[in-house]
C-alpha cells in the first residue's frame, strides 16, 4: 500500500485520480486551500472505498520553499510515495492577460507546483523510490492568442517535468506528464466551442493506469496527440495569422 | 470564485417539453448558499419525466457534482450524503455490507435529493410507506441560509419539502435510514390475471401478499380481457451478499422512429410478455437489479419513443373507486389505441405526512404514452376520470396537467403554499412545472 499526496485536490480530475487510487486501496492526502471542501472529499473517499484519506492545508500562492513543509507532512502521516499535482487555474482570457492575474496564472500553474515538486524530487532521489504525476495541458503545446498565459505556464511545467524525468530516471523514480484535452470540469463548464469533452472520473482512471505502467507522457483522450502533432507543425508564418 | 452558467435546452426523461434554461453546476457545497439567494431550482439526473426539474425563469442547478458521501454507519444503516448522490451510487457502497434502500423507485439513477423532493415510492408502499418515512434529516438551502429539518426539527418545513418538488429550497444533504437485506437475491413468483377483476383479487389476496408486489398491465387488451395482467410478488431471499448492480451493457444508440411503437407492435409485445412472464408461477430466484430496475438494463431507453418523446401518466385512485375508475381509464386507453407497453399497477398503503406527497391509500397505475397528435387530449379525458373518482396524478411524472385540476387532487395545496411563502417570500424556487400548475 502506498500513500499519495494530491495537490489541487478539489479539482474534478484530482477527484477522479483519488477514486482510482483509493479503489486500489492506496491512501491519499488531499491538499489544497479549501478546508471545508477537502474535508467533504476526504470523507467521501473514506465511505466509498473504506480507505484512509486525510486533508492537508496548502496554498500554492505562497512562494515559500517546500522542503520543511514536506518533511513535517511525512512526519505526521508517514512516507509519501507519490505526488500528483493537479493544481491549475484558468481565468477568462481578458482577466489573465493583465496585471496581477497574469502572474498568478504563472504561480498557480507553474512556479508554485515546481517549488513543491522540487522538494519531493529530492526526497525521492535520495531514497530511490517514488513517483510524480504532473497535469500539464494540450494548451501548453503551442501558444495561441486565446490562451497563451495559461498555455505558457502549462508548457513550462511540461518542460520542467521532462527535465525532471531525465534527472530521476537513474534513481528509478518515474515522472508522468499528463496532457488532458477538454475535460468536463468546473473550468470548462459552459465554455463555448468545446468538443469530445471527457468525463473527469474516466480521465482519473486513465491517469492512474498510465502512472502504474510507468508511462512518460500521455494525452488524454489519446487522439489529442494527433491533433497537437498537426497543430505543432503548422508553420509559424501561417499560425500567427490564425484566430485560435 | 465565480460559477459558470450555460444556456441549454432541457427536458425531463420523457423529452417533452423542451425548455430553454440557464444551467449552473456547483461543485463546492458552500456555493449552494449563493445559488439559494437567486431564482433557482435543483436538478439531479433529469429522471423526472416532465418539467419538474427545470427553473421557470432562473438558474437550473445541476446537483450531480455535489455527490459526496458524508457518513455511513454499517452497524445502524444510517447514511448521510449530499443530494447529488444517486441511488445507484448508494447501492454500490452499501449492498456489499448488507444494506439496501428502504424504498426504491423503478430506476436507481435518480439522485437522493430528487427522491426526497418527489417523495418517491416503491413496490412495498402498502407495507412501509414512501421514501420520506426513512429520511431522518435534510439540510435545506433557503434565501435565509441553510436549515436542518426533520420530522422532529422544523417538522412543517420538512413535510413541505418532502414531496415539495424542490420548490421550498435546494436540498443539500440527506440522512437516510437504510434497510437490512440478507442477500442480493430475490425470491419471486408470478401469476397471470386474465382481466382486471382477477388482477385486483391477486393484489388484495392476503395469501399472495409479499414484501413487494406489483402488476404489469396490458393496456391494449379490451373486452373480456380488459386489464389482463401479470402479478409479481417478491421478497429478499437468504443467500450471499454481493456488491451493487453493474451498469447496463445495452444502450439505445439512436432515437427509434415514431412508427416503431405502433398499436400493432406493442400489441404483439404485450401478448408475448403476458404469456412469457405469466408462465413463471413457480417461485424462482433472481438478482435484485432485474426485479427492481428492469428498465435500467437498457441505457437511454427513453429513446425508444423517438425524437418527439413521450409522456408518463401516473395516477392513484382510492380503494373504493379504484376498480371502476381503472376500468374507465383502461377502456379509454384501449379504444384510443395509443400504445403503452409499460403500464404498472401498484397498491398503496397509508399516506405519509408530506403535504404534496403523491401516495394515498388505493391503487396507482403508471403508463408511458408516446407523444402523438392526440395524446394530450386523451390525457385530459383521463384527468377527468381521475378527478371524478377522487384520485390524483403524480407530479414527478407530469408534463401537461391543467392548473385548475391541481387543488382538487392535492387538498393540502394551500397549506403547502402558505409554508412555501414563509420560506421563500420572493418566490425564487419555482420550476417550470410549478409555474404551469400555478403552484407559487
Amino acid at each position: 500500500m502506498t500513500q499519495i499526496l494530491i495537490v489541487g485536490a478539489t479539482s474534478a480530475m484530482a477527484r477522479g485520480c483519488a477514486f482510482a487510487w483509493a479503489a486500489q486501496g492506496q491512501r491519499v492526502l488531499l491538499a489544497g486551500r479549501d478546508d471545508a471542501e477537502l474535508a467533504r472529499l476526504a470523507q467521501d473517499i473514506r465511505v466509498r472505498f473504506n480507505t484512509a484519506a486525510q486533508v492537508v492545508a496548502l496554498d500554492l500562492d505562497e512562494t515559500t520553499p517546500r522542503e520543511s513543509w514536506l518533511a513535517e507532512l511525512q512526519e505526521t502521516y508517514g512516507q509519501i510515495d507519490g505526488l500528483l499535482c493537479a493544481a491549475g487555474w484558468m481565468p477568462d482570457n481578458e482577466t489573465m492577460r493583465h496585471g496581477a492575474p497574469a502572474l498568478q496564472v504563472i504561480q498557480r500553474n507553474f512556479t508554485g507546483p515546481v517549488a513543491l515538486i522540487n522538494a519531493f524530487a529530492d526526497v525521492c532521489e535520495q531514497r530511490k523510490h517514488g513517483f510524480i504525476v504532473g497535469i500539464s495541458s494540450v494548451a501548453g503545446d503551442r501558444g495561441r492568442q486565446s490562451n497563451y498565459l495559461y498555455g505558457a505556464a502549462k508548457g513550462g511545467f511540461a518542460i520542467y517535468l521532462a527535465g525532471l524525468r531525465n534527472r530521476l530516471f537513474a534513481s528509478g523514480v518515474s515522472v508522468l506528464t499528463v496532457k488532458p484535452g477538454f475535460v468536463d470540469t468546473r473550468m470548462t463548464f459552459g465554455l463555448p466551442g468545446l468538443f469530445l469533452v471527457a468525463d473527469p472520473f474516466w480521465v482519473g482512471q486513465q491517469i492512474v493506469a498510465a502512472s502504474d505502467k510507468g508511462r512518460d507522457e500521455v494525452y488524454i483522450p489519446g487522439f489529442w496527440r494527433l491533433i497537437l502533432l498537426i497543430i505543432r507543425h503548422v508553420p509559424e508564418v501561417v499560425f500567427k495569422r490564425l484566430k485560435l | 470564485m465565480t460559477i459558470n452558467t450555460v444556456k441549454q435546452s432541457l427536458s425531463g426523461w420523457g423529452r417533452y417539453p423542451q425548455v430553454a434554461a440557464q444551467v449552473a453546476r456547483p461543485d463546492r457545497y458552500v456555493e449552494l448558499v449563493g445559488l439559494a439567494q437567486q431564482a433557482a431550482i435543483a436538478r439531479g439526473h433529469g429522471r423526472a419525466y416532465g418539467d419538474a426539474a427545470i427553473s421557470a425563469s432562473g438558474t437550473t442547478v445541476l446537483m450531480t457534482r455535489l455527490n459526496r458521501f458524508l457518513a455511513f454507519d454499517a452497524e445502524s444503516g444510517l447514511l448521510t450524503a449530499e443530494a447529488g448522490v444517486s441511488l445507484d451510487e448508494i447501492l454500490q457502497v452499501v449492498m456489499a455490507q448488507g444494506w439496501f434502500l428502504p424504498v426504491t423507485p423503478g430506476t436507481r439513477y435518480v439522485t437522493l435529493g430528487g427522491a426526497v423532493a418527489a417523495d418517491v415510492h416503491g413496490k412495498n408502499h402498502h407495507h412501509v410507506g414512501s421514501f420520506s418515512a426513512f429520511v431522518r434529516e435534510i439540510e435545506l438551502f433557503t434565501p435565509q441560509g441553510a436549515l436542518r429539518c426533520s420530522a422532529d426539527l422544523y417538522p412543517s418545513v420538512f413535510w413541505a419539502t418532502v414531496g415539495g418538488m424542490g420548490m421550498t429550497g435546494i436540498i443539500g444533504e440527506v440522512t437516510l435510514q437504510l434497510k437490512r437485506i440478507p442477500s442480493a437475491e430475490m425470491q419471486v413468483q408470478h401469476r397471470p390475471a386474465a382481466n382486471l377483476a382477477e388482477a385486483f383479487a391477486l393484489m388484495e389476496s392476503a395469501e399472495l401478499d409479499d414484501e413487494y408486489t406489483v402488476a404489469w398491465i396490458d393496456c391494449l387488451a379490451s373486452g373480456k380481457n380488459l386489464g389482463r395482467s401479470v402479478f409479481m410478488r417478491g421478497h429478499h431471499a437468504e443467500g450471499a451478499l454481493s456488491s451493487g448492480p453493474k451498469a447496463a451493457k445495452l444502450k439505445m444508440p439512436f432515437d427509434l422512429p415514431g412508427f416503431a411503437l405502433s398499436r400493432h407492435t406493442v400489441k404483439a409485445f404485450n401478448a408475448f410478455y403476458y404469456r412469457w412472464e405469466g408462465r413463471k408461477q413457480q417461485a424462482f430466484r433472481c438478482d435484485l437489479a432485474p426485479f427492481f430496475y428492469p428498465l435500467d438494463g437498457i441505457q437511454q431507453w427513453n429513446r425508444l419513443y423517438g425524437k418527439k418523446g413521450f409522456v408518463q401518466y401516473q395516477f392513484v385512485l382510492p380503494p373504493e373507486t379504484a376498480a371502476k375508475g381503472l376500468e374507465a381509464v383502461l377502456t379509454r386507453l384501449s379504444l384510443s389505441g395509443n400504445a403503452s407497453f409499460l403500464a404498472v399497477l401498484k397498491r398503496f398503503g397509508a399516506a405519509g405526512s408530506g403535504l404534496l406527497s403523491f401516495p394515498m391509500p388505493g391503487y396507482t397505475l403508471a403508463l408511458d404514452l408516446p407523444l402523438r397528435h392526440d395524446t394530450l387530449a386523451l390525457l385530459d379525458t383521463l384527468d377527468a376520470v381521475v378527478l371524478d373518482h377522487g384520485g390524483r396524478v403524480y407530479l414527478a411524472k407530469d408534463a401537461r396537467l391543467a392548473a385548475s385540476s391541481l387543488p382538487r387532487m392535492y387538498p393540502q395545496l394551500d397549506a403547502w403554499r402558505e409554508l412555501r411563502n414563509q420560506l421563500d417570500p420572493e418566490g425564487l424556487f419555482v420550476s417550470a412545472l410549478g409555474r404551469r400548475l400555478e403552484m407559487c
